[in-house]
């Protein structure tokens, strides 16, 4: 048996590699949570295995998210991942069959035309020739595409190209590398050997006329063995190390775990399993319309696992969730986020302070140690920074109504609600009339999840001495968090919800008013809670409803969002002037939303009127009297309690 | 001083020279748009926390630049950070980062307590 030197780059690498994913697995299994352990225990015997082996094929070899995004994109990707994958199927039965022995070592199949140069003999062995280099083929067909698209990024369809660190590029390179020569060193050696297929074969009979074949090969299998040794040694640094660890992904979301509370095992391995394919890049507004791009999913991805600051990058960020719809590894983009922000300062980020304004005491270590977990509490001096809220419970009755603090901003809106519980006969109690207190979900935003408790609590009292049934808002945002983060038992409705079943139980009355309107999807309402339907089932009853280029689950952010502390003005002004000329290009001469904030950030940029839907159905009343241009006249603050 | 008659009010006395600018200088960092504030007073007209408490942005402002943190750090657990104050500033003031920035570094200086 020949031992060749330049197998050894190659084993170097495919041991290390797999040692590497081993370990990683296993540590990450220690570290998963009891019952966590339990499930995927209880996945590996069960359904979720079969499922996960399925998945794995669909989206990790055929990539069929990638395709449904971007078929061109998609072909790239399959023709490297399922084509590679077949490259060493079929390259193991082929060493197994026609080699010296069965179950050959790994680099028997991975350099076989080496070990076995002569010509194919027999029906089987030329099919199997045949199919290598056809394999081969399509593999080149995608690494052309690849070549293509990282110069050209435009013929792929992305409008921004996602940037790489050195690491990744050499890793790429030698991605690169890989096929290629493999490619001219079964050439050569076919050529030597008057052997191969029709593209090594014909490759070789070429080449050897203006080449010595024999001098030639040796140094291309090296190259060869050195590329892949390289790519697999670079692994566990680069972006590729997506590929073993999305496998180990897929399998834990099938076992039913999924992104905690907490920086938990999931979310780490959520982190590793980002391939960096721009994909979310290119569904960003911050991207598409302001030119941010420093704060995507990807590079938050690629920060946190080069454990940088992350602080600026993190807090940088809409929270759409346009990213999270269209991932196509499923990542939990916006929870994940949602778990930095809320991690307590790291060691990075205090040296990131502690470089620009205190070097002194930073240098003479005068400063005391940082503490572990936790800080001095900051909120005061009573413990809790709310305790300033005083506990009034209101008027009590089935129906509660909570404007919400950016209702508040747009009082149109409650006096169209008023009215709606007018026209419909509801007896209701206001919630937040006066000395209303924020629901707690900006807070939550900002990762400050105590904070956030303790107006929850608050509201959730008020609500509670309400005795209300169902809980109404015209709010989006609170609307998410009453539904997500209150226990409190009653049911939860946006107004556009509610106004749906008013109409449905025949208590609201509406006429056809034969405007045309576009619906705009708030972030919050659509893709944060799924409401899609009930606004639009209300506005096809008083108006003619227009479709939007980015609706439903691509539905566009308006600008104004809470989820982002960083951004100022002039970012959110051309975030808010792309979508709102989007949705003036429906045609509609009224842009339709449930959202005060949207409505809000949305009047200076559009040239069409914006309205709440609370507004339009006000317009569509039967009787005159309690219409909105009488409900304008009266002040906001009267009280129609009977 | 004394034979004018002329004293010196302990309380409203405001040393520069004595107090602590690195908070603001942080905050002046990390939210530029910070100097733009005309102090007007929008955001504590419509601030949620100013409806129940004195709390006001632009308080917060003042005593930042002033560089009295002990006032600060009592005073900015307060914000409810709803944002109503920044859909109004008519300056476009990020208002809502100034908050957490604060927050965060005092975590930072409080930690560290130097």
């Amino acid at each position: 048996m020949r031992i060749e030197l330049f197998i050894l780059p190659f084993n170097i690498g495919l041991w290390f590699i797999l040692v590497y994913c081993v370990a990683r697995c296993i540590i990450w299994f220690r570290d998963l949570s009891r019952p966590d352990k339990l499930r995927l225990q209880r996945g590996f015997f069960g359904r979720a295995f079969v499922q996960s082996l399925r998945e794995i094929f669909m989206e990790s070899l055929l990539h069929r998210n990638i395709f449904r995004v971007n078929p061109v994109l998609g072909y790239m990707h399959m023709s490297l991942a399922f084509g590679w994958f077949l490259l060493i199927v079929f390259g193991t039965i082929e060493a197994d069959i026609f080699g010296d022995s069965h179950l050959n070592p790994p680099h028997k199949a991975i350099f076989f035309r080496f070990y076995h140069p002569e010509p194919a003999s027999g029906r089987v062995e030329i099919f199997f020739t045949f199919l290598m280099d056809l394999i081969l083929a399509f593999i080149l067909s995608g690494l052309l595409l690849a070549i293509i698209k990282r110069f050209r990024s435009k013929i792929a369809g992305l409008k921004k190209s996602a940037r790489h660190t050195f690491t990744d590029r050499v890793a790429l390179v030698s991605l690169w590398m890989i096929f290629p020569s493999r490619l001219l060193a079964e050439s050569f050696t076919s050529a030597q050997y008057g052997s191969g297929g029709f593209l090594t074969g014909n490759l070789g009979a070429i080449l050897v006329a203006i080449m010595p074949a024999q001098q030639m090969a040796i140094p291309f299998w090296w190259l060869y063995s050195i590329s892949l040794g390289t790519f697999f040694i670079l692994l566990p640094r680069t972006r590729y190390l997506h590929i073993p660890v999305e496998l180990f992904l897929i399998f834990m979301r099938n076992s039913g775990i999924r992104t905690g509370d907490r920086s938990g095992t999931f979310s780490d391995v959520g982190i590793h399993s980002c391939s960096s394919c721009g994909i979310c890049l290119n569904s960003c507004q911050m991207a598409l319309s302001a030119g941010v791009t420093h704060m995507q999913p990807l590079y938050l991805h690629k920060e946190i696992r080069e454990s940088r600051e992350i602080n600026g990058v993190a807090f940088n960020c809409l929270m759409c969730g346009r990213c999270e719809e269209i991932c196509p590894v499923g990542l939990e983009t916006t929870a994940i986020r949602m778990i930095q922000r809320r991690e307590p300062l790291t060691g990075n980020d205090m040296l990131g302070i502690w470089k620009g304004f205190m070097r002194q005491a930073g240098a003479t270590g005068n400063g005391k140690e940082i503490p572990a977990n936790g800080f001095t509490d900051v909120s005061g001096t009573n413990g809790t920074s709310f305790s300033y809220l005083k506990k009034t419970p209101g008027r009590k009755s089935k129906v509660a109504f909570f404007a919400g603090c950016m209702t508040h901003l747009t009082p149109s809106v409650i006096r169209a609600m008023e009215s709606i519980f007018r026209e419909a006969g509801i007896d209701y109690t206001f919630i937040d009339r006066e000395k209303g207190v924020c629901c707690g979900r900006p807070l939550m935003l900002a990762g400050q999840e105590k904070e956030a408790r303790e107006l929850i609590n608050h509201n959730s009292f008020l609500i509670g001495e309400s005795e209300a049934r169902i809980l109404v808002t015209p709010c989006p945002i609170c609307y998410k968090v009453f539904s997500e983060s209150y226990y409190s038992g009653l049911e939860v409705m946006h107004h556009s919800q509610y106004i749906d079943s008013l109409i449905t139980s025949g208590r609201l009355r509406l006429k056809y008013t034969g405007r045309s309107v576009v619906w705009h999807d708030p972030c919050e309402l659509g893709r944060g809670s799924g409401v899609y339907d009930e606004p639009r089932n209300v506005l096809r009853h008083i108006a003619q409803l227009c479709k939007s280029l980015e609706e439903k689950e691509m539905g566009l952010c308006c600008g104004g969002s809470l989820g982002n502390f960083k951004s100022g003005r002039e970012v959110r002004r051309r975030i808010t002037e792309d979508a709102a000329a989007i949705l003036v290009s429906s045609g509609a001469s009224t842009i339709a939303t449930g959202c005060p904030l949207c409505k809000k950030t949305f009047t200076p940029a559009s040239e069409i009127p914006v309205r709440d839907i609370a507004e339009l159905v006000t317009d569509a009343f039967y009787t005159v009297s309690n219409a909105s241009f009488v409900a304008d006249l009266e002040p906001a603050t009267m009280n129609i309690e009977k | 001083m004394n034979r004018f008659g002329f004293t010196i009010t302990k309380g409203r006395l405001i040393d520069y020279d004595a107090n602590d600018h690195s908070l603001a200088e942080i905050v002046m960092e990390q939210e530029p748009s910070l100097a733009l504030c005309i102090a007007c007073g929008c955001c504590g007209a419509t601030c949620t926390a100013g409806g129940h408490t004195g709390f006001s942005l632009r308080r917060i402002n003042l005593s930042l630049k002033r560089g009295e943190n002990d006032t600060l750090r009592q005073e900015i657990a307060r914000c409810m950070l709803c944002g109503k104050c920044t859909m109004l500033c008519p300056m476009g003031v990020n208002t809502r980062n100034i908050i957490l920035t604060v927050r965060n570094t005092l975590k930072v200086l409080d930690g560290y307590a130097y």
